[in-house]
C-alpha cells in the first residue's frame, strides 16, 4: 500500500515536471522578446526541474542515488540564478532594450524589434510635417 | 513512466534547439543552451533510472558544474572582450 503510494506520487511529479518542461520551452519558442523569453525558461530550470528530481527521489527511497539527486537539486538550484542574471546583465549592458507596452502604441502596428521602434518614433514628426496632411 | 519523461525532456530539448537555431540575438542562442544543458542534466538523471545504472548521476553532476562554467565564461566573453580581462569601469577608476 505505502508502495503503491510512492509510485503514485513520483509518477505524478514525474509526469508534471515534464510537461512543465515542454511548457517553458514552449514559451521560449513563442514569446516574443528576449526578457520574456527568459522568463520562460525559468519555468524549465525551476518547477520542471524540481519536480522531476523529486519524482525520481521518490524512486530511489533513502539510499546515496538520492543523495546525489538532491546534490543535483541543489546545483540547479544555485546555478541558475548566477546564469540567469549574468545573461540579463550582459543583454542589458549591450543595449538590448526590453520590449515595453509604452513603446508600441495600440493604433500602429507592433514593431518586429526595439530598435524598428526607435526609427518608427523618430520619423513620425517628420510625417506630421508633412504637406499632404488634409 | 521513465520513458514518458525521457520523451518529454526529448520535446524540450528539441523546441530550445529551434529557438538556439532562430534566436535574432547572441543572448537568445545563449539562453537556449543554457536550457538544453538543464534539460540534459535531467535527462542524463532519468535515463540513468530507466536502464537501471545511477551512476549516470555523476555524469550528470558534472554536466551541471559545466554548463555553469560554460554559460559563464561565453557571457564574459560577449561582455568584458576576454575571459581574463577585467572590467573597462574598474580598470578607468584605478590611475
Amino acid at each position: 500500500m505505502s508502495d503503491l503510494l510512492i509510485d503514485l506520487s513520483s509518477w505524478a511529479c514525474l509526469l508534471t515536471g515534464g510537461l512543465f518542461c515542454a511548457i517553458g520551452a514552449l514559451g521560449l519558442l513563442r514569446f516574443p522578446d528576449f526578457y520574456t523569453r527568459m522568463h520562460a525558461a525559468s519555468v524549465t530550470d525551476t518547477v520542471g526541474a524540481a519536480l522531476i528530481l523529486l519524482g525520481l527521489i521518490l524512486q530511489a527511497g533513502v539510499t546515496l542515488v538520492a543523495a546525489k539527486l538532491v546534490m543535483i537539486g541543489l546545483l540547479l538550484y544555485f546555478t541558475g540564478p548566477v546564469a540567469g542574471h549574468a545573461l540579463a546583465k550582459a543583454a542589458m549592458k549591450r543595449g538590448l532594450v526590453p520590449l515595453l507596452a509604452d513603446a508600441a502604441p495600440s493604433s500602429s502596428p507592433a514593431p518586429t524589434s526595439p530598435l524598428a521602434a526607435a526609427t518608427q518614433h523618430a520619423a513620425s514628426p517628420g510625417t506630421e510635417d508633412a504637406p499632404s496632411k488634409p | 513512466m521513465f520513458a514518458v519523461t525521457t520523451l518529454a525532456l526529448l520535446i524540450t530539448v528539441s523546441l530550445t534547439l529551434a529557438r538556439a537555431v532562430l534566436g535574432p540575438t547572441v543572448f537568445d542562442r545563449l539562453l537556449a543552451s543554457n536550457t538544453i544543458g538543464t534539460c540534459t542534466v535531467l535527462l542524463l538523471a532519468v535515463i540513468g533510472f530507466l536502464a537501471g545504472r545511477p551512476e549516470f548521476l555523476d555524469l550528470a553532476l558534472v554536466y551541471g558544474l559545466l554548463n555553469l562554467v560554460g554559460t559563464v565564461a561565453v557571457l564574459k566573453f560577449f561582455h568584458d572582450g576576454k575571459p581574463g580581462d577585467h572590467r573597462r569601469d574598474e580598470e578607468a577608476v584605478r590611475p
